[in-house]
């Protein structure tokens, strides 16, 4: 596995994420969403933090991120053209990565500008920057892992509208978990709290850096990497 | 340079390559022939890496493609069946692409991107976008991204499929000129084609090789048998007929009237062009026409795959 191939579809990956219409529509669907829940209970509340927007940010990502990786391995499928992919001189985990980064570096620079909400908010209260930095830590953490869900989602199937509805589904189950576990029978319950992204993100957006909650994100990516790994290996 | 070892391939229930073996020596071009469903462009995407094989191997060049995989995709170019390149990039973006991923240095990249432009003939096409083109020049593109790496195996998987007449031909030129110094195997389904561009042509079966040699050795293997083409003025239908079939070796005799014009077929296990012309020198009747028909590569063809095995 060398960097630099990775870095080659990588490269390739991005300019075509980018050359196409769909990223921008998602991005600007992200930005006026968030924008408007955000602002809308902002005056209300009449609370300097940013706590009502990182509550929102996993729910509005579970729908985002999937409609930006549902095409990254379908359409591949579909158009035949991984057969060329597969059979150039690269390793399928440089081109899984390759694509993973790619997708996740699309959902940074989607989230990035919500910062503008922080200053804002720092502009008009006396704004805890902890919170803020420990949530966008959260959030590039979570949305990785949801890319990685999708990405998995979309190795799966050559339909893109499949692979968006089983990576919302994914991504849904994880995000609501531990507000479901009423539902839970008692001793399964540790396993699900344990399992739900809420409860690993909701902490760091609270400015609380725990290593349990840093490498359950990171295993999840890894899980759904090496998941798509493996089924691309096996693809026939 | 290449060793397919009893390969053999399921799809399931459905055996596609049925434990098939093949040696092919470097600097040949060999042609993949058999009806569609045969089993050729599956063994073409094991030969590539892009399928694994359920039993046997391939070995490129001395590397096994199940496990030294990348190794052997460094020495084959490929292209797939009917081209599928992305369709949102630039011809010019890609051939970038695919010269970073073989490895191409930045002055090596230039030089090489300029030569195949010229030889594919895309110089034109370089700035548009891979969706605008016509299926000619997709194709032709396909075929400069799999020589990209100058590889010493090249695979192509029915390279002129869709293509008209001209393209057709300047395909085979390409491949014949770059054939001079690479080991090329392509699949095909035209038969001419084969003819045309192929030292040596393999025809596949139901995944079974059914032939493997020369087209002139596959022509004399298969018995065609003679089949000569008679027409006659001034005779009668009935007493023609008659007559030929008295001649020695003559298996079948057919008639059609044609105004006052009679067409015979004549089919026979020997050359009968000498005795009937005689014949019907003898009778006085008019010879309007007297042709035996060459063993065709179709009729080749149709025997060696239709056969029950």
């Amino acid at each position: 596995m060398s960097p630099k191939s990775i870095y080659i579809v990588f490269k390739r990956e991005f300019k075509s994420l980018f050359f196409s219409p769909v990223a921008y529509i998602i991005m600007t669907i992200f930005l006026v969403v968030t924008g408007w829940f955000f602002f809308s209970a902002f005056f209300l509340a009449g609370r300097a933090d940013m706590r009502d927007f990182f509550n929102l940010l996993p729910l509005i990502l579970t729908f985002t991120i999937p409609a930006v990786t549902m095409r990254i391995f379908a359409e591949e499928y579909r158009s035949g053209s991984f057969e060329i992919l597969a059979t150039l001189p690269l390793e399928k985990w440089e081109i899984v990565i390759g694509k993973f980064l790619s997708a996740h570096v699309l959902t940074i620079v989607m989230i990035a500008p919500t910062i503008i909400y922080a200053f804002f908010v720092s502009s008009v209260g006396d704004l805890d920057w902890g919170p803020v930095w420990g949530g966008y830590l959260g959030a590039l953490l979570l949305s990785g892992a949801f890319t990685a869900i999708g990405l998995f989602a979309s190795s799966l199937t050559h339909n893109q509208i499949v692979a968006f509805i089983i990576s919302v589904s994914i991504c849904f189950f994880l995000s609501i978990v531990d507000n479901v576990l009423i539902f839970v029978p008692g001793f399964l319950l540790w396993i699900f709290q344990y399992m739900g992204t809420d409860f690993h993100f909701s902490s760091i957006a609270k400015g609380v850096i725990d290593s349990r909650d840093i490498i359950y994100f990171l295993s999840l990516i890894f899980i759904s990497l090496y998941s798509s790994f493996l089924v691309s290996m096996e693809r026939r | 340079m290449i060793s397919i070892q009893n390969l053999t391939k399921f799809y399931d229930d459905v055996c596609a390559v049925d434990s098939m073996s093949l040696e092919i020596p470097e600097g040949q071009i060999l042609g993949l022939l058999g009806p569609n469903g045969a089993g050729k462009s599956t063994t073409l995407r094991i030969l590539t890496g892009y399928l694994p094989p359920t039993k046997g191997t391939i070995y490129v060049d001395g590397f096994d493609v199940r496990n030294k995989t990348k190794e052997a995709k460094t020495l084959i170019g490929y292209l797939p069946e009917s081209s599928p390149i992305y369709p949102d990039m630039l011809v010019y973006d890609y051939l970038e692409y695919i010269a970073d991923i073989r490895g191409l240095g930045k002055s090596q990249k230039e030089q090489r991107l300029k030569e195949l432009s010229d030889l594919c003939g895309i110089r034109d096409v370089m700035h548009k976008t891979v969706s605008s083109l016509s299926k000619g020049y997709k194709q032709r593109v396909g075929l400069a991204l799999a020589m990209m790496s100058d590889p010493k195996i090249l695979v192509l998987d029915e390279p002129t499929s869709g293509l008209d007449p001209n393209q057709i031909a300047e395909i085979r030129s390409i491949i014949k000129e770059i054939g001079k110094e690479k080991t090329i195997i392509f699949s095909t389904h035209i038969l001419s084609e084969a003819e045309a561009t192929c030292d040596r042509v393999v025809i596949v079966n139901k995944g079974k090789i059914a032939a493997d040699g020369s087209m002139d050795e596959l022509k004399s293997t298969a018995q065609a048998g003679h089949m000569i083409k008679l027409s006659l003025r001034d005779a009668d239908q009935n007493d023609a007929r008659a007559i030929f079939s008295e001649i020695d070796g003559v298996d079948d005799v057919n008639c059609e009237v044609n105004g006052n014009q009679l067409d015979f077929k004549l089919s026979s296990s020997r050359d009968l062009r000498a005795e009937l012309y005689l014949t019907v020198k003898n009778r006085d009747w008019i010879l309007l026409e007297l042709q035996q028909e060459k063993k065709s590569l179709e009729n080749v063809f149709k025997i060696l795959t239709s056969e029950e095995k």
